[in-house]
């Protein structure tokens, strides 16, 4: 447990007229453009769709998102609050405050889900489950360690990890069924969340980058390690984690490359090369589709026949500063 | 002797990008105060996009500058998008907006800043789309 409440020693009030990295206004901006709330998604839309899930899918469905449940519950109430006494400006500081809140919104929209499509009883066992499951304890308390740690840049790293890496075993599923048509609304409440993530990985990720900058090579280079042994770490365990969960649907090695797909993101918004080979990060492209309408390999101009490409369908834009 | 535009903020990942790619590029200003970007000749412009906004402000102020000038317009070949397939509808979306304004093709798109697989096929996919534009 955390010995000494640990706070930041010196508050000045915020001037958001006076800005010295301007990635904290974009992001902050950027964040608040992107907020959501659960209440607005129809989630009642997808009882019909989840009674015609076998008992073993619902199941399934209750403990992946119990287990986001918990990723949330971390970085809203710890994770995202515990970088705020490192952050190098006052903007910084504000950008964390609205991460850890959207955390707790995220957290809560699951509860949302579940008092949508199932019984009290089932939700309770569900949430037993996630106290119970080796796995996703490890991954819990692997990352819980790291935020006690003192090290600012060593909890950027696993903060980022987090965001970008770790809940994505659990993520697969709501885009697995929204590729069958399946949980649409939920997927869409998901899609949210997924970007939300995104967004809170590159800021993070960009911060550690910027410390990284001040520091020695000899410190670049421990640091490095560090974060490649516990990504190695993690990737263990979420192996593990997602055999619990999809060995009984067959889905693992499916699981596993969106994984390594994501992995290399996570890296990346570190600064680091990717790690997993293109051979096992070919995600299925129903998984991508169903993440971003515009991921299909038919968008790739260079080595696609040509014959689907489409030049620039009409996009709307808003933006007024067009001249022509 | 110019080929890629490309606009990358302050975090530098689609900087990153276009310099693992070795082939001669200028970056678009970040601020007002620079002096404007000015091309002549056909290039392909690289940009990101970063994350949601329901497609309002996507394509940067300064790319919009820098495309409002009618000769830099009249110049552009092509676009290489950059982002992330988790901002969903709004992955590349910028890149979607200029080729639709500018009637040119969305060549390719690179998460972050693109894997080695990716520097790969853009590189040799350049190197041929030049080819048969000069034809």
């Amino acid at each position: 447990m955390i010995d000494k409440l640990k706070l930041v020693d010196h508050v000045q009030a915020i001037n958001w007229n006076r800005i010295e990295d301007e990635k904290d206004v974009e992001v902050w901006n950027r964040l608040v453009n992107n907020f959501w709330l659960p209440e607005k998604i129809p989630l009642s839309n997808d009882v019909q769709s989840w009674n015609t899930l076998t008992p073993d899918e619902q199941l399934l469905t209750m403990r992946v998102f119990t287990g986001l449940t918990l990723l949330d519950t971390i970085q809203g109430t710890v994770g995202a609050v515990s970088l705020i006494p490192d952050a190098i400006t006052p903007h910084e500081e504000a950008v964390y405050t609205n991460i850890a809140f959207m955390e707790s919104v995220h957290a809560k929209s699951y509860s949302s889900i579940f008092s949508t499509l199932c019984s009290t009883k089932e939700i309770d066992e569900a949430f037993r489950w996630s106290t119970e499951n080796v796995n996703l304890q490890k991954k819990a308390s692997i990352i819980m360690d790291y935020y006690q740690g003192d090290d600012p840049l060593k909890r950027k790293v696993a903060s980022t990890l987090l965001e970008s890496f770790l809940f994505y075993s659990g993520f697969y599923l709501p885009m697995y069924w929204s590729s069958r048509a399946k949980l649409t609304n939920t997927a869409d409440l998901i899609r949210l969340i997924i970007r939300d993530e995104a967004v809170h990985g590159y800021y993070i990720g960009y911060k550690f980058q910027k410390g990284l900058e001040k520091v020695s090579e000899e410190r670049r280079d421990e640091i490095k390690d560090y974060a490649f042994n516990l990504m190695f770490e993690l990737y263990e365990n979420e192996v593990q984690y997602t055999q619990d969960l999809y060995d009984g649907v067959g889905l693992t090695e499916d699981v596993k490359k969106f994984l390594h797909y994501n992995a290399n993101k996570a890296l990346m918004n570190l600064g680091y090369e990717p790690m997993f080979p293109k051979t096992v990060t070919d995600v299925n492209p129903a998984i991508l589709s169903a993440l971003s309408p515009n991921a299909d390999e038919n968008h790739d101009f260079f080595s696609g026949s040509g014959s689907s490409y489409v030049i620039g369908k009409a996009v709307n834009t808003e933006d007024e500063d067009w001249d022509f | 002797m110019t080929e890629i535009v490309y606009f990358s903020s302050i975090s530098g990942n689609t900087r990153r990008f276009v310099e693992k790619l070795g082939r001669p590029a200028q970056r678009i200003p970040l601020y007002a105060r620079d002096e404007p970007l000015r091309v002549d000749r056909p290039y392909v412009l690289c940009l990101p996009t970063y994350g949601g906004g329901n497609g309002h402000g996507a394509v940067p102020k300064q790319v919009i500058r820098f495309l409002n000038d009618e000769k830099n317009r009249s110049l552009i070949r092509g676009v290489i998008g950059a982002g992330n397939t988790n901002f969903g509808e709004a992955y590349c979306l910028a890149g979607d907006i200029v080729a639709a304004k500018c009637k040119v093709p969305h060549l390719y798109r690179v998460e972050v800043f693109g894997t080695l697989d990716d520097v790969r096929t853009v590189d040799e996919g350049l190197e041929s789309f030049w080819k048969r534009q000069s034809q």
